[in-house]
């Protein structure tokens, strides 16, 4: 898709951690009762539904608890047309809704030492981010200082943030001030 | 600064991710009630010394409105609950009854 | 003099020099000084005046409670006024200023003042600046204004050119302080099993035991903390931290400390402060104790000291604050100064012992050295200027009566010692009154509870009245096993000899009857010049309560909040009022503990992040042609596209006329996007808006306004119906999410029963109005989707594909022109605007901002909430009954707009305005009515809501809510107009319709 441009195309700090954007991601919003989606969601994408604030990931894709009504399946970005429009034509029957928000959001990725990806959220959001309480594969929805952003540590270790397209170059401002290479507090 | 625990994420969410919504278990008025409750509907709210039942949004977060049983002096929270009730559950009405014994 | 001993010093590298300048003077201090003593290394003993009085004044204490020493810091961007002397450590090209004198720090003017002293007792300012009335606005208030503040503020023009950052944290336990209390309770914790969080505020460890001696464990104090830091190191669940102070403790276990990271190592780039925004589930607090001063004559003379701080300053910089020191004190703690100063070959000419017991095992200690102590004795007054050189002896019972003359050059004082319970109070932790130490301690039993109603904070060691080595060990590793569940610790208790010392005796007066000229030159509270004259005033003139006289004598209320002087204030207060101490009560301890950098609370929040600007897909392309920029909640809009040489005026004008006569182009992507989708999808909407969305057909628009239940408009939009079960929402810019939350308020806490679900996809879409007569000739060119007027009528959807585009096109105008806005997933939302401006040149095409959008719309009569609307108005006002359904039985808002004053006929409703020579009227400007009102100004009859020049008519026009107006057209009234911020005259305007331009709608039509 030549005319596509993700919210902060090419975007890149490197500090205590490196900060990129992700690119072009397709993200799927699914509402309904949980349980009443599963399978056709199943059916499309091999994926179980996560447990409470869980994210799975298999095969480049991920399914991510979002509410007790609400889940997001991450994807390529040119798949995201068609897989939404099969689910809600697989849900039609189902009190559900499915939207393509491909285009709603941007997405970070941050790489480095996992105390150092710790720390830098850490510099951030109010939300405890120690081990115990964030572990891997945990998606928690929260505030990365004025701004609203769901984050989780994904199976290849790296740290992923998602907020609101309008508000990525904030965002990647705020993830780059608290990566700088002279911020260490060494707390983790 | 409070910490309130979301009954439907489980998150003990920090007051900053939270958004209040005033007092719990009003009782909606429409089109034909009377003058009176219809103002007591929308303007007379209670302001206790004690246990308040309130309104919370988990606005950065999953996004669900709770209640909770707060007390305004202590602070103490006897618990959360989901908003879909008219009534506090009874452990937290039994709770407050102790409280105050 | 002060001065630099040969040897000694704890603290100091005697290997490393450090260069600074004070009041411009090239000095010499060490690596390890603090900026005070530094200063008394050099002699420079007075060290800035007082804000009241402009007395000479010099350091007092050695820690965070010193409220003499403070000094401007730092040069041009890095200046910083009243930085602490004594916590601020020196560094290489440190530049020093002294404040609160003109011309220089020896020679005052303003040091007059003190010389009025008697005649600017407490409450003066009340008392001389209340009359004449005339007077307050250029008088009194010029003179207030220039007295008032405390140091100099930085430059207009400078910016903090350091970084900030906040950092949050969640541990089970928090301990404050550093000193043996807090290692002891860190240790106790962390090997009971919790995680720890230790933090000092002071760059090092050990607090006032390491300076005062003893044995712990059989090893000095020193060694005992090295060890046991050693061990906290050690262990993977304990952290420790140095330059954190523990600034305040709030609900729920929230604590906020504040780290200086980099003070000391300016141009560093680490963040200079850090911010710790700490969520404990038990703290610890083990803050130490302050030590008291005395009230006697002349006690502010620089040169009177603390007797700790003299003490500290010779043992850990190796400075002696005076060659010969007399001690007066209540206790027998002072009598360690006086071993510290004899080990230093110091003089100590005399203890002055108020106590006619005279001391315990110290005093003996003492005496053995051949040093004269004299029991029942103080200070009848301090001679001197700016600096000692003597002091009066008397006896302390008696009224002053001079019994023999000490020359000297420092006085080492103590009144005895109280704990540092600011963070114990913060929260709402209860203090009891100890009157054998007389001193405020926290009372265990009325700690500040939890979430779960459980105690959260702890006192321990000398924060919770232990004053002595091994009281506050074993206080302390009690508390810290205690908070961390009562586990068992590997290591035993840290022991030490119980303290052995005589009980001391209150003494709020020295001497005990001392007259009145001798207490008013008693000095309680040294930053706000506050004397015992002035407390014993207020109590004479009523404030008897401990808040009021704080307030009327500013006693306290300094930047070091009083931590010298609130318990001798009090003490001094209870004894005017001939009651007890506890009865009096403390004022309230508020955060901050000391005072805290503005930068760091504001943390990363500064420049580009000081607040998330929300952009839209289109936002780069406007910044590229210098859009003029207009904040809409968090966004930002481009208000016009000025070309070279236009004003903004002219460029509206310009783009006006472009998208009504060709094609404009509006950047329309901020307008709130919900879908809502369900069974009850439809019957939802019927409550949420005034008028019906249920019979709205598939492929259809419809304008739709929704109230709060208050019967208010709260917002206003279109309304597409994308199937039989969803529908597509727009909402006001600043509306969407606030509608969003509005729609899920009601669905999860009303009608939970309802099948709806809503989705906010507001940054979904890149969404561009194509505007004017020539956009659907643009669109056609774009090619893909039949948007002629028979396939997509007026007020029709359609979906499809512009320009292989996927689109959903919505014939709807908010300009009255022929117009489309059409939705593309915003990641091609730039693609799509770029080929509408290539597309489009043949037509002229003009981006058009926020101005052009509202104009137009005025000129239409369409309202916009926030101008029309301001939370008072209701649909009915603006003539909008067309909109309300009448067979609804109910929506949110119909039972408010019921009410008698909703339905009143003299509420003020919409009408058209225009002046009878086409001038503008002033926006928000009243009409004027006949007559006055009960509090004399004019009756007025309704008001301006939105006004413009209007380029399509070449005149001004408004719209405006009057009374009975859609009755009154034609009639002329006037309006205030204000001109340099006072009203100046009228402006007369006719009544008119609110339709301005083609009232047939001949142009959107087509």
């Amino acid at each position: 898709m030549f005319d596509a441009m993700s919210p902060k195309t090419g975007a890149r700090y490197e500090g205590r951690v490196t900060v990129a954007e992700a690119g072009l991601s397709g993200m799927i919003t699914l509402r309904g009762a949980l349980d009443t989606i599963a399978q056709p969601v199943a059916d499309a994408t091999g994926l179980e539904v996560p447990d409470t604030l869980g994210i799975v990931e298999e095969g480049g894709r991920a399914l991510a608890w979002m509410s007790p009504d609400e889940m997001m399946l991450f994807c390529a970005y040119e798949d995201a047309a068609d897989l939404a429009a099969r689910l809600a034509e697989a849900t039609a029957d189902e009190h559900a809704l499915v939207v393509d928000m491909s285009d709603a959001r941007a997405i970070f990725v941050l790489t480095g030492a996992e105390t150092s990806l710790r720390e830098t959220l850490a510099k951030l959001t109010p939300a405890d981010v120690r081990p115990e309480a964030f572990p891997a594969g945990m998606v928690r929805r929260s505030r990365l200082a004025q701004a609203a952003a769901a984050f989780w540590i994904a199976n290849d270790g790296t740290l992923r943030v998602m907020c609101f397209r309008s508000v990525a170059d904030y965002v990647f401002a705020l993830l780059s001030h608290a990566a700088h290479p002279e911020g260490a507090v060494d707390h983790f | 600064m409070l910490i309130l625990t979301c009954p439907y994420c489980g998150v003990a969410a920090d007051e900053t991710e939270l958004a209040p919504g005033g007092e719990a278990h009003l009782r909606r008025h429409g089109p034909d009630s009377s003058d009176s409750d219809f103002e007591a509907y929308l303007f007379l709210r209670r302001n206790p010394r004690g246990l308040h039942l309130e309104r919370w949004r988990h606005a950065h977060g999953c996004g669900k409105w709770f209640h909770a049983a707060r007390d305004t002096m202590t602070m103490e929270v006897l618990g959360t609950y989901p908003a879909q009730v008219t009534a506090p559950p009874p452990e937290i009405v039994h709770a407050s009854d102790a409280d105050t014994a | 003099m002060s001065h630099r001993l040969s040897s000694g010093g704890r603290l100091i590298d005697r290997s490393t020099s450090v260069r600074f300048t004070f009041n411009g003077t090239y000095l010499r201090g060490h690596a390890g000084d603090t900026l005070a003593s530094a200063l008394l290394a050099n002699d420079r003993m007075l060290m800035g005046r007082s804000f009241k009085y402009h007395r000479p004044r010099g350091v007092v204490a050695s820690g965070a409670e010193e409220p003499n020493a403070l000094l401007g810091l730092g040069t041009g961007d890095r200046f910083e006024p009243n930085q602490r002397a004594t916590v601020t450590e020196l560094f290489e090209d440190a530049a020093l200023s002294s404040q609160n004198h003109w011309p220089t720090l020896e020679a005052d003017v303003g040091a007059v003042n003190a010389w009025l002293s008697r005649f600017l007792p407490a409450g003066f300012y009340y008392k001389m600046f209340m009359y004449p009335r005339p007077f307050w606005k250029h008088v009194y208030e010029p003179f207030i204004r220039r007295s008032a503040g405390l140091g100099r503020a930085p430059a207009a023009d400078a910016r903090d050119p350091d970084r900030y950052e906040h950092f949050y944290i969640h541990t089970d336990v928090l301990v404050v302080g550093g000193g043996v209390a807090g290692l002891a309770a860190a240790k106790a914790a962390g090997e009971a099993g919790a995680e720890v969080l230790l933090i000092e505020q002071d760059p090092h460890w050990g607090g006032r035991a390491v300076v005062d001696g003893g044995e712990i464990d059989g090893m000095a104090p020193e060694a005992w903390v090295t060890a046991t830091l050693a061990a906290l190191k050690a262990m993977d669940n304990v952290r420790i931290r140095t330059r954190t102070m523990g600034s305040g403790v709030y609900d729920h276990g929230y604590a906020l400390a504040y780290e200086r990271v980099a003070d000391h190592v300016p141009g560093s780039e680490a963040p200079r402060h850090r911010l710790w925004r700490i969520r404990a589930r038990r703290i610890v607090t083990a803050t130490g104790a302050i030590e008291r001063p005395l009230a006697f004559a002349g006690n502010d003379v620089p040169g009177v000291m603390l007797a700790s701080a003299v003490r500290d300053y010779v043992v850990n910089y190796g400075v002696a604050t005076g060659q010969r020191t007399v001690i007066a004190t209540n206790n027998d703690d002072a009598y360690r100064t006086a071993l510290a100063l004899h080990d230093a070959g110091l003089e100590v000419p005399a203890i002055l012992d108020a106590r006619d017991g005279g001391g315990g095992a110290l005093a003996d200690a003492v005496r053995a050295r051949g040093i004269r102590v004299l029991a029942g004795r103080g200070i009848a007054k301090v001679k001197g200027g700016k600096r000692v050189t003597g002091v009066a002896i008397c006896r302390q019972s008696g009224e002053g009566g001079v019994l023999d003359m000490i020359p000297c050059d420092c006085v080492a004082m103590s009144g005895g010692w109280s704990p540092v319970v600011h963070l114990w109070s913060h929260a709402g932790g209860k203090l009891t009154w100890d009157a054998t130490e007389a001193m405020f301690r926290p009372d265990g039993a009325r700690a500040p509870r939890d979430q779960d109603g459980d105690a959260m904070v702890r006192a321990v060691g000398a924060a919770n009245g232990h004053l002595g080595l091994a009281e506050a060990l074993s206080d302390a590793w009690e508390g810290g096993t205690a908070v961390a569940g009562g586990g068992g610790t590997a290591s035993e208790m840290p022991r030490a000899a119980s303290r052995d010392e005589a009980p001391l005796a209150p003494v709020w007066m020295m001497p005990a009857a001392a007259k009145p000229a001798l207490r008013r030159k008693a000095w309680l509270d040294f930053q706000n010049d506050v004397k015992v004259s002035d407390v014993a005033l207020a109590a004479q003139e009523g404030f008897e309560s401990v808040e009021h006289a704080k307030r009327y004598t500013t006693l306290g209320m300094a930047t070091d909040q009083g931590k010298l002087s609130n318990i001798n204030g009090l003490a001094v207060l209870s004894q005017a009022l001939g009651e007890d101490i506890p009865q009096v009560g403390t004022t309230t301890f508020r955060p901050p503990y000391t005072p805290i950098s503005l930068s760091a609370i504001a943390g990363e929040a500064r420049g580009e992040l000081f607040q998330p600007i929300r952009k839209t897909p289109l936002h780069d392309w406007h910044d590229g042609q210098g859009a003029a920029w207009e904040p809409v909640g968090h966004w930002r809009r481009p208000y016009c596209f000025p070309r070279s040489g236009e004003t903004k005026h002219d460029a509206v004008t310009r783009e006006i006329t472009a998208t009504r006569g060709g094609l404009g182009l509006l950047d329309a992507s901020t307008l709130g996007k919900i879908i809502v989708k369900g069974p009850d999808a439809a019957r939802f909407l019927d409550m949420l808006y005034t008028n019906m969305m249920s019979s709205l057909k598939v492929g259809a628009c419809r304008y739709g306004l929704m109230c709060s239940e208050n019967g208010f408009l709260m917002d206003d939009g279109v309304v597409a119906r994308l199937s039989e079960d969803t529908f597509l929402v727009h909402t006001t810019t600043g509306g969407a999410d606030r509608i969003h939350g509005h729609m899920e308020e009601w669905l999860q806490t009303e009608w939970w029963d309802w099948k709806v679900w809503t989705v906010n996809a507001t940054e979904q879409y890149a969404q561009i109005a194509v505007v004017g007569p020539k956009s659907r000739a643009v669109l056609e060119k774009l090619g893909g989707m039949d948007v002629s007027a028979e396939a997509l009528p007026f007020m029709r959807w359609s979906d499809g594909t512009l320009a292989g585009i996927p689109a959903r096109v919505f014939r709807i105008s908010f300009s009255g022109e022929l117009s489309f806005e059409v939705a593309v997933p915003a990641n091609r939302g730039r693609a799509l605007w770029d080929m509408l401006l290539e597309a489009g040149e043949e037509f002229g095409v003009t981006p058009y901002g926020t101005e052009a959008l509202h104009v137009m719309r005025a000129e239409k009569g369409f309202i916009m909430i926030g101008d029309e609307t301001d939370g008072t108005v209701i649909p009915q006002d603006l003539g909008l009954d067309w909109a309300i359904s009448k067979k609804k039985e109910d929506y949110i808002g119909k039972r408010a707009q019921a009410r008698s004053h909703m339905a009143s006929a003299d509420r003020w409703k919409l009408v058209g305005l225009e002046t009878l020579d086409g001038a503008v009227l002033p926006d928000g400007a009243y009409a004027i009515a006949d007559g006055r009102n009960a509090n004399g100004q004019r009756n007025t009859q309704g008001r301006v809501t939105s006004t413009y020049y209007s380029p399509t008519l070449k005149r001004g026009i408004a719209m405006g809510l009057v009374k009975d107006g859609p009755d009154r057209m034609g009639e002329e009234i006037d309006f205030t107009r204000v001109e340099d911020g006072t009203t100046g005259g009228t402006m007369r305007a006719r009544i008119v319709s609110t339709v301005f331009f083609d009232p047939e709608g001949e142009k959107q039509n087509v």
